[in-house]
């Protein structure tokens, strides 16, 4: 009888004090949380949040440099950008240089990795070779590059003996720019790649070797699958970074647009407009049109990941 | 699960000393092991391919040790006729490179030292607390992937004005201190920590915070490395934004000063040369000592292996 009362009463305060712990422990869970993030999130909402909002309100008045919004204009920004040749003619110089840098960087930085990872001497010097162009401001590759295409004292031309007007002609300025490009930012993507194959676990390779598999069937079979997942993320991440490509094209050209704006990009266009032309609400207008794109771009990569995802189990 | 945890556990104290130690004994046979002729021919490529990713530096490095007149000569030559440092000091008492070696570097340290802190608690408290509203905010964060200066920069141009923060060190520091995809990159890796860690020292008494840093950062430290030496990388790179936020030469990092150099004295191409390879040799000296950490660190945050 003593017993089962002290049951009946134990039971419930057990169950009570548990419930108790449990809120306490979800407020403290609320407490803490919230001041693990707080401090990213003012700067977030500060430097990006708010400019996002900002730049979306001022893409609907006629603002100037001083950012003082004098009239709501509507949606006449975004009818005058749809119009506007050099917004389809930026964007179509953006997207170009894309096309041309994400393959070539995805199957270099992949080539060189296997190169380094492979090679048994002196892997730290391969290393530092194949990254040191990204350790150089793009301003001072830009120069660099500028310098190696210029046609009577640079070094391209001399070496290859042929005197290419690769700067001051339309069909070539994006074409000097993609070779910068290349050669700076290779060893990033160089870098992921060689992690990614350094994180396969050597009893695969031991185990097909087992198997009588030679080194092609090694890389068909194990290399390649495995770099499947990495490779997603080199070229999203290209992807992202090439569409917004600004410094080597504007350095190269010495702040000019290029042969007939050949390489006056997405971005460039848009800061010509709020900078140059003062046109800050004009200017809201085509990044936030940009915003939209990039934001599609991302958007696809995850819909494709999930898809495939989803396709594979 | 728990082997996992041992792992990280064996790993966390020695940091890289076990793996040093491990990869200098592989080293060792290696050396002894002779050349097979696959190895000779991955040699020779790489040495190849090597020689074209430096060409671009040495024509630098040998034009800056030219004279400002043969520098330009018709036709171009590789090695300086007569060897010369003059641009080397030209550009220190004509330029303000030193201010701008200044600039950079407190600015860069800054950027890191503020973008570690806060993506670090962010990064933790997504993966491992709950708070109301944190489903959206982390889907808030994710959009922030998308923006940067190239992206918004005018709109963030008039929001740092209205702040009064133009041709300031706040203005060119703090928008760059808002990073989503590090914060991303650490809310993956704290994912990845075994709970039971965690656990055991809840269970002893410990509150959050203290889980944090005594057991959690010490874990992280190689991506942490990795993290703050790609931000360092990125900030000391950084062409666009102190261009828009700065237009006073005292203010100028690097890129910048070079950059504004070649626009408003005519270029001059020894100058500049030996002036790109300033601004790019602290980088690349710390990417030598620190090379293996960088590595093994974006190996770690699971990065290269999402």
């Amino acid at each position: 009888m003593t017993t089962t009362s002290a049951e009946t009463v134990i039971a419930p305060a057990r169950t009570r004090a548990a419930a108790a712990s449990a809120t306490v422990r979800r407020k403290q869970g609320f407490q803490h949380g919230a001041w693990f993030v707080a401090p990213f999130l003012v700067l977030f909402a500060l430097f990006v949040i708010w400019p996002l909002l900002r730049g979306l309100y001022l893409s609907f008045t006629d603002a100037n440099i001083s950012g003082d919004a004098t009239n709501f204009i509507g949606l006449d920004n975004y009818r005058e950008a749809l119009d506007d040749p050099l917004v389809w003619e930026s964007l179509g110089h953006s997207v170009y240089f894309t096309l041309l840098v994400v393959p070539c960087i995805t199957v270099l930085a992949f080539l060189l990795a296997m190169l380094a990872h492979h090679i048994e001497r002196g892997k730290w010097l391969w290393r530092l070779c194949f990254f040191a162009p990204f350790l150089l401001p793009s301003t001072v590759a830009a120069n660099l590059w500028q310098w190696l295409f210029n046609p009577g004292t640079g070094m391209v031309n001399h070496v290859f003996g042929i005197e290419t007007a690769w700067l001051t002609d339309k069909s070539y300025a994006m074409l000097a720019v993609v070779v910068c490009t290349l050669w700076w930012t290779v060893g990033f993507s160089f870098l992921l790649y060689l992690a990614a194959l350094q994180g396969i676990p050597a009893h695969l390779y031991e185990a097909a070797k087992l198997d009588g598999a030679n080194a092609w069937h090694r890389m068909i079979h194990i290399t390649l699958p495995m770099m499947r997942s990495i490779t997603g993320l080199v070229i999203a991440l290209q992807i992202l970074a090439s569409l917004q490509v600004f410094d080597q094209a504007v350095v190269m050209m010495d702040f000019l647009p290029g042969p007939e704006g050949s390489t006056r990009t997405f971005v460039q266009y848009t800061l010509e407009e709020g900078f140059t032309s003062y046109r800050v609400g004009y200017a809201s207008a085509i990044s936030i049109i940009f915003f939209v794109i990039i934001a599609a771009v991302a958007l696809a990569r995850m819909w494709l990941l999930r898809n495939r995802e989803e396709g594979g189990r | 699960m728990s082997t996992a945890a041992a792992e990280i556990r064996d790993e966390a104290p020695t940091g890289d000393g076990t793996r040093t130690s491990g990869t200098a004994r592989v080293r060792r046979t290696r050396t002894r092991k002779p050349w097979t002729a696959g190895q000779i021919l991955l040699t020779l490529l790489a040495t190849a391919v090597a020689t074209v990713f430096l060409a671009p530096l040495v024509w630098a490095l040998f034009t800056s040790l030219k004279s400002e007149t043969e520098a330009v000569e018709v036709p171009t030559h590789w090695l300086p006729k007569e060897w010369t440092t003059q641009a080397w000091s030209a550009i220190f008492e004509t330029g303000n490179i030193t201010n701008w070696f200044v600039n950079s570097f407190v600015v860069s340290v800054c950027v890191t030292f503020v973008v570690l802190s806060v993506s670090a608690l962010a990064g933790y408290g997504f993966a491992r607390t709950e708070f109301r509203g944190k489903k959206a905010l982390l889907g808030l964060v994710m959009t922030g992937l998308m923006v940067s200066p190239a992206v918004l920069g005018v709109p963030l141009f008039t929001t740092v004005q209205q702040m009064g923060m133009v041709d300031t060190y706040w203005g060119m520091i703090l928008p760059q201190c808002a990073p989503a995809a590090m914060v991303y990159i650490l809310y993956k890796f704290f994912q990845g920590i075994p709970r039971e860690l965690e656990e055991a020292a809840f269970i002893d008494g410990a509150g959050r915070w203290r889980v944090f840093f005594t057991i959690v950062l010490p874990l992280s430290r190689p991506s942490l490395a990795a993290v703050g030496i790609f931000t360092f990388i990125a900030s000391w790179n950084n062409f666009l934004w102190p261009y828009m936020v700065t237009n006073n030469p005292d203010l100028m990092t690097m890129p910048n000063g070079i950059a504004t150099v070649m626009n408003s004295y005519g270029i001059q191409w020894a100058q500049l040369m030996a002036g790109g390879l300033m601004a790019g040799l602290p980088l690349i000296i710390v990417f030598v000592f620190f090379q293996r950490q960088i590595v093994a660190g974006v190996a770690h945050t699971g990065l290269a292996g999402q």
